[in-house]
């Protein structure tokens, strides 16, 4: 059992040697056209079926709704009025001023940014791949594992299909597929679902990882929206490119999973948000429940012990 | 409830919108999209588990408590009360064991937590102290079955085995009892379902009294009141922690994670579980020795505990399907830490 919150390399942690750096993605927000090929190319390569029947959410363009078992890349689609966009600027502007020196000149707000009186927000988003990982940790039977590259995947012929990782989330991303009826139909009569009753979410394409290939959507994202590449490196580019967002008046620009120290202990995929996270739909502050472990089993002991007091207070106390 | 139109939404209602319908510019196919949630969808899943999860709850802080009454019974020569507390956590740990099953997303896949033992996990360590509270309270219990029914039992040689056997078997029950009982408030704790991980700190508590008062209370049902005496004196204990608990966890969590339960079903089932439990600790301490008021007590603490368990449950499983019970509790402790001078430990940063 390695670290349970902090810093650390989760690789090592779960006892690989160092054979490959970190990997991860960089999701930056500011340049995602919500295309959708990413969710694409992910239910092509990794054959995940349907998550239900077609219907139309009436929210914006997205139609996919969140992640689950069967959906492993998201887009987000958020619509902005002027005043909203100001509002996100301005929020943007407080983190910059949390004691952190880098704040923009005050030609700042002369550059009007591109969107100024409405925008959309398109946003793909995946599975964190966290340092501390709280569906990892929770696992009873080892199903899901840390992998050599850091990543966290799931073993579907171990699996039991317990689904204690689902809630154990912070980031609602891990689902157990009950999806029978998503068969798509072929002349042969409908295949049956992969995987069914076991918990499923995003592998960062292990298997084509360990063939030294890209994700299938960071393949396929036609803007470089998605990055893959190695953690440490892709973090040094997010920060990067937030500078250049900043120097642009876009104070909005954030990132998100990129800081070691969080509750989560960073996560292997980063974002570049133009919104504070809940507008997304990502938690402004998750917590892995692992980091509360130990509080949990000192205060346990402690109850158990007064169970066992009670008792012999029964037992003590005459006829 | 509409978690949109509830949603905690900045910027207003007044808001106006631009350039819509005059066909120079398209209009937003939804016009009032500023929530500080996506849509007013969760955040987190709530957990897939049925309502088998939370009969699992309470029969395995049944099966913990009854467990410690027989061991207890065992050590003191109450064999009426060590008979059925036996008998009691034998039922209680099988359909506990059945509920668990039933909910696997595989059933055939049970033993697969029994292939490793991990730390980390609460399930993992539940599946072994439920495996371990199993083996010593079968073997005590088949000795009862089979003094029951005049040695009908067809054990041939290994009757004496199974007698000789039964007090440490019955002992090594006991040892699994407690963290049988507590063991399923870290469960539930060790999420990110607002609620139950409000609750962490004080759920171990409540989940011990409401084991022993249930435990308390069956052997009170079951049990002529000449050798309930340890059984009454341990519902009453487990009803003064249970209320004191309850309440404590309730006032030290997140208002708005606590929310949940208060509100709707959850809160219903928690009050009456408070009420019943209160009737049946009243009933026993002032009619404890009176069969019928007993039976009745037993009977209410049993519910009370039903309640909790179920209550608990479904106040979780509403805070994960409501945004705003992550998201409020997050920010609200984010922003406390940044008030306090802790910026470094933020997922957003900006450089």
């Amino acid at each position: 059992m390695g670290q349970l919150s902090g810093p650390t390399d989760p690789a090592a942690d779960a006892g690989w040697s160092p054979q490959h750096p970190r990997k991860g993605f960089f999701t930056d927000t500011s340049i995602c056209i919500g295309c959708k090929a990413c969710e694409v190319a992910c239910k092509e390569w990794n054959h995940n079926p349907q998550d239900g029947p077609l219907e139309l959410l009436g929210s914006s363009y997205d139609n996919t709704g969140a992640l689950g078992a069967s959906t492993w890349r998201h887009v987000a689609f958020i619509e902005q009025s002027r005043d909203r966009i100001e509002e996100a600027r301005e929020s943007g502007r407080r983190l910059i001023s949390l004691g952190l020196p880098k704040m923009p000149g005050e030609t700042a707000d002369d550059a009007p940014p591109d969107t100024d009186q409405f925008r959309w927000l398109m946003a793909s988003d995946v599975c964190k791949h966290c340092t501390h990982a709280g569906c990892l940790d929770v696992c009873p039977t080892g199903s899901l594992f840390r992998t050599e590259f850091g990543t966290v995947v799931v073993q579907a012929d171990v699996c039991n299909g317990c689904g204690n990782c689902v809630p154990a989330c912070p980031f609602g991303v891990i689902e157990r597929r009950t999806d029978g009826t998503a068969a798509p139909k072929t002349a042969r009569g409908p295949d049956p679902v992969p995987n069914t009753g076991v918990a499923q979410k995003c592998t960062l394409c292990y298997d084509r990882l360990v063939d030294g290939q890209t994700p299938a959507c960071a393949q396929t994202c036609p803007t470089e929206s998605i990055r893959f590449g190695d953690h440490d490196d892709l973090v040094q580019r997010a920060r990067q490119r937030v500078a250049q967002l900043h120097a642009q008046g876009r104070t909005e620009a954030r990132l998100y999973g990129a800081n070691e120290q969080d509750g989560v202990g960073g996560t292997g995929s980063v974002f570049l948000l133009l919104d504070e996270p809940e507008v997304y739909g990502l938690p402004p502050d998750p917590r892995v429940g692992t980091a509360d472990l130990p509080t949990m089993f000192k205060r346990s002991a402690l109850a158990a012990a007064g169970m066992l007091a009670a008792a012999v207070v029964a037992f003590l106390g005459g006829r | 409830m509409s978690m949109v139109s509830d949603g905690p939404r900045r910027g207003g209602g007044k808001r106006r919108r631009r350039g819509g319908g005059d066909g120079g510019r398209e209009m937003p196919m939804v016009p009032d999209v500023q929530f500080s949630s996506y849509y007013g969808r969760p955040v987190v899943k709530p957990a897939p588990w049925s309502h088998e999860i939370a009969a699992y709850l309470f029969l395995g802080g049944l099966a913990g408590g009854s467990g410690l009454l027989a061991a207890g019974a065992q050590l003191t020569g109450r064999k009426v009360l060590r008979r059925n507390s036996r008998l009691a956590a034998l039922v209680a740990i099988v359909l506990s064991a059945a509920a668990l099953i039933s909910d696997l997303g595989r059933p055939e896949r049970f033993v697969n937590m029994l292939r490793t033992i991990k730390l980390t996990s609460p399930m993992s360590l539940g599946s072994w102290i439920l495996s371990g509270f199993g083996a010593g309270t079968s073997v005590a219990a088949a000795a009862e079955v089979d003094r029951l029914t005049g040695q009908r039992l067809p054990l041939g040689p290994l009757r004496s085995v199974l007698h000789a056997a039964e007090g440490p078997a019955g002992l090594e029950a006991a040892v699994f009892a407690a963290p049988l009982a507590v063991y399923t408030a870290v469960l539930l704790g060790d999420t990110a379902t607002p609620t139950w991980h409000g609750a962490h700190r004080d759920l171990p508590f409540v989940f011990v009294s409401s084991a022993s008062l249930a435990s308390g209370g069956l052997a009170m049902l079951t049990t002529p009141v000449r050798e309930a005496g340890p059984a009454r004196r341990l519902a009453v204990l487990g009803v003064l922690g249970d209320v004191i608990a309850t309440r404590a966890m309730e006032h030290r969590m997140d208002p708005i994670a606590a929310e949940p339960l208060h509100e709707g079903q959850a809160g219903a089932m928690l009050r009456w579980s408070e009420r019943l439990a209160l009737a049946g600790g009243i009933g026993t301490l002032l009619g404890g020795r009176h069969r019928a008021v007993a039976a009745l007590s037993g009977l209410a603490l049993l519910s009370a505990s039903v309640l909790t368990r179920f209550g608990v449950f479904e106040a979780g499983m509403a805070s994960a399907k409501d945004p705003r019970y992550t998201i409020e509790p997050q920010k609200r402790r984010l922003a406390a830490r940044q008030a306090a001078g802790i910026t470094g430990d933020s997922i957003t940063t900006v450089d």
